[in-house]
């Protein structure tokens, strides 16, 4: 391989607090020297990254890629593809693909593909449940074993309390971190839009804050004086933010993360029966947005993921309670973030720990920061670039955005996976 | 007066809060993109789409959006359509058009009103009954819609389950195609909304200012309430209430412009019109209502109740009439109830709706002709 120099860019590393304007020597590829060349460094490629900023490549904690199961809608080839010119080079698959992720086999089937394309590391949940029917246990230790980083039900919530807690104590016994998208299958029934004055406006079947705070109120009395980890993502409510925070003080293993949609869209942008608003859980409030911006400030939020669901135009070719929610935002995390930091909701430091190293902690990998004789998984941001995001450049399969014409600040360079450039614009 | 005061702040907090949502939203993002992303949360799409560059209605899909004028227009085209009801039945308006009456959804009493209307203008009809099975994903919903493109209409009027049913098609056809929202979802019926307020109007006078209205019963499954509060609102209705159980009023329905009230007997003390709901007997099912009978005891309309409204007070329902569940029979065949009136006004309405949208310049003054030269 290759060894590279990367000279004067602004190295970004939250997790080792490090943000210097410096040199990074990329050899074997690995993350040979920061600042300071190895001994007998001989650079085959110098990249000069003058005013760039060098940040850990983006890990995302929950992106459908749709294979096995749904490739009419995308495939694993060209959403890692997406995912590269996006600055992402981890990515984790919730279980609910078709086959469901409940055995190795289906996890080598996702690992082999993802291989093959080579644009991204890929990571997979395993189902908690058979079949995510809630009524049998997965093999939650073979999954393990053949790969999986977690477990989840993904959207098929468990209804009855005994199974859930079994489930728990059982991934709990093999060390497994339980990852929930809290979402109660009663209180949300055929729910396409959150409960309040849009919805009653529009006579849409509204999704109630209760269908997410009541499942993480539950999930937390059956977890409590246990070991487990629990993983809340997607969240939506205020509320349960203030939930997560009461059980991270009572010393609950709990961490929590959110769709970068739901930090810049609320219930008043699906008004005019945009099917491309249709997200579950529902854009909520002007409220719950600045509540879930300030959960990310102050910690209590760690992650922002991109909660990618891509889809064929027909999905959304319909009346807007009859459409398939989702959005295909893979491509608009990093923008999404980063406007965060320049409206003042964050600062850069928590914005990037906040797609790098704190969901790199919460799947259990060692990656999303910068030290010495790390794999070179980086990402190359020119900061003052100004650019309109459009469906027309978008690489994913699934053009189901609800951005089209946002413009924004900050842009992806350069994407490296150990060391290989995966992604380059210039 | 306290109530009508309370309504109004609650009409200008809405007002306010939503202006001020639009300012946040706008102000933050105004940096970075000028224009467009306010035009998309307004919903340009919903509430300009209905009509043309002049400001004429050129689709009918909901009265959310539309001017004092465009709605007293509509009455008043209606108004000279009633007469050529009575005297006259046809007149050629809409000679050599074809309209559609697209039903996703079963119903016959209002598919025939709009198919009587159509034939009174000298339209062709179409009636298509399309069961919901067969158009389960939306890409046969625009298929059916290109066919029968193809085959040269120039009106739908479309009956759906789901709603916004009716936005989306219009936001798909052909453009010189005009689309009538006979009904979609929980959303709108803005015909029947209209036609209530026409019976208003006939029944009370033009000064809609004075009056009290009450909509009773189920508000959370009405697409026809949500019309008639829209349309009591834009004609400056005095008060305008809800009245039902905590389980069938929909969440902040306040911000519309209402006053919800949870028991009968005050939400109907001294109304000028009071609107019964048809209350659907799968509302048992999910657990929204104990039973039938408690209903009644608590929300039926009985001559006993009504008399807490005003002596000269009217009685309206936009029907099928579910007698002794939502109301007594005596009440809805007595002397103050419209109910009958409502079903004849429907199709002057709906004449002048489809007249107004599809018949380019044709206004009241033209219709009146009409009739005058008959």
């Amino acid at each position: 391989m290759k060894n590279i120099l990367i000279k004067n860019a602004r190295v970004i590393d939250p997790k080792n607090q490090f943000d210097e304007i410096t040199d990074v020597y990329i050899s074997s590829r690995k993350i040979a020297g920061i600042g300071t060349a190895p001994e007998n460094f001989n650079a085959q490629q110098t990249i000069e990254a003058d005013k760039l900023w060098l940040i850990p490549g983006i890990v995302d904690l929950s992106a459908r890629l749709r294979e096995p199961g749904l490739e009419q809608k995308a495939d694993i080839e060209t959403e890692t593809c997406a995912a590269a010119s996006a600055g992402i080079t981890t990515l984790c698959i919730p279980p609910d693909t078709d086959p469901v992720i409940d055995e190795p086999a289906v996890v080598e089937l996702i690992l082999r593909k993802a291989k093959l394309a080579k644009k991204s590391h890929v990571f997979t949940l395993g189902a908690l449940t058979a079949k995510l029917k809630g009524e049998r246990l997965s093999e939650m230790a073979s999954l393990k074993d053949a790969g999986c980083v977690g477990v989840s039900n993904a959207r098929n919530a468990i209804n009855n309390p005994l199974i859930l807690r079994r489930a728990f104590e059982y991934a709990s016994t093999h060390n497994i971190t339980v990852f929930i998208e809290p979402h109660d299958k009663h209180l949300s029934e055929g729910g396409c839009a959150h409960e309040g004055a849009i919805a009653s406006r529009l006579g849409l079947n509204a999704i109630p804050y209760a269908a997410e705070t009541a499942p993480i109120a539950q999930i937390l009395e059956l977890i409590r004086d246990t070991d487990i980890r629990v993983h809340f993502g997607r969240l939506s409510c205020a509320r349960s933010i203030e939930l997560i925070n009461e059980a991270k003080a009572c010393g609950l293993k709990v961490s929590a993360d959110v769709a970068a949609h739901q930090l810049h869209l609320t219930e008043m942008d699906i008004s005019s029966f945009n099917s491309q608003y249709h997200v579950i859980p529902p854009l909520r409030t002007q409220r719950d947005m600045e509540a879930l911006r300030q959960g990310l400030a102050q910690g209590i939020i760690s992650s922002i993921c991109s909660d990618h669901q891509p889809h064929e135009i027909d999905a959304k070719l319909a009346p807007f309670p009859a459409t398939e929610p989702g959005m295909s935002s893979i491509e608009t995390l990093l923008p999404l973030t980063l406007k965060l930091v320049e409206s003042g909701d964050l600062n850069l430091n928590t914005a990037i720990a906040s797609i790098t190293c704190n969901p790199a902690r919460i799947l259990g990998l060692n990656t999303g920061h910068l030290a010495l004789g790390q794999a070179a998984n980086l990402c190359l941001i020119d900061p003052e670039k100004e650019w309109t995001f459009s469906t027309d450049t978008m690489l994913s399969h699934g053009k189901n955005t609800a951005f089209s014409g946002w413009n924004f600040r900050g842009k992806v360079i350069k994407t490296l996976l150990e060391g290989r450039c995966i992604y380059s614009n210039e | 007066m306290d109530a009508l005061i309370q309504r109004a702040h609650g009409c200008a907090r809405a007002v306010i809060c939503v202006h001020l949502h639009f300012l946040l939203k706008g102000g933050y993002k105004v940096v970075n993109k000028p224009t467009r992303r306010t035009d998309d949360i307004i919903g340009k799409d919903l509430w300009n789409i209905q009509l043309d560059d002049n400001g004429q209605l050129k689709h009918f899909l909901t009265i959310e959006g539309l001017g004092t004028n465009i709605l007293n227009q509509i009455l008043d085209t209606a108004e000279s359509f009633a007469g050529v009801n009575e005297s006259v039945k046809k007149v050629p308006l809409l000679r050599g058009k074809t309209i559609v009456n697209l039903f996703f959804e079963a119903s016959t009493r209002t598919r025939t009103t709009f198919e009587l209307a159509a034939k009174r203008l000298s339209a062709d009809v179409l009636n298509m009954n399309i069961s919901a099975s067969a158009t389960s994903k939306g890409e046969t919903l625009l298929d059916t819609l290109r066919n029968l493109e193809a085959m040269q209409t120039d009106m739908f009027v479309v009956r759906h389950a789901d709603s916004g049913t009716a936005h989306f098609i219009a936001n798909h056809v052909a453009p010189h195609i005009r689309v009538l929202n006979a009904g979609d979802g929980r959303h709108a019926h803005p015909t029947q909304a209209m036609l209530d307020m026409f019976t208003i109007r006939r029944n009370k006078g033009a000064d809609f200012g004075k009056l009290r209205v009450a909509i009773v019963g189920d508000i959370m499954h009405s697409r026809v309430a949500r019309s008639q509060i829209h349309a009591l609102n834009t004609l400056n209705t005095g008060e305008v209430r809800v009245v039902g159980p905590k389980t069938l009023i929909p969440k902040d329905i306040e911000s519309m412009g209402v006053n919800v009230f949870h028991n009968l007997t005050d939400g109907i003390k001294d109304a000028d019109v009071v609107i019964m709901l048809r209350l659907q007997k799968e509302r048992m099912q999910g657990a929204l209502l104990p039973s039938e009978q408690e209903y009644f005891q608590l929300y039926g309309l009985t001559e006993e109740r009504f008399a807490l409204a005003k002596p000269d007070a009217i009685v309206m329902h936009p029907g099928p009439i579910n007698r002794g569940v939502e109301i007594e029979s005596s009440v809805a065949d007595g002397d103050r109830s419209v109910i009958l009136d409502q079903v004849t006004y429907g199709i002057a309405v709906r004449m002048a709706v489809m007249s107004m949208t599809l018949g380019g310049n044709v206004g009241s003054n033209e219709a009146a002709n009409h009739q005058e030269t008959k």
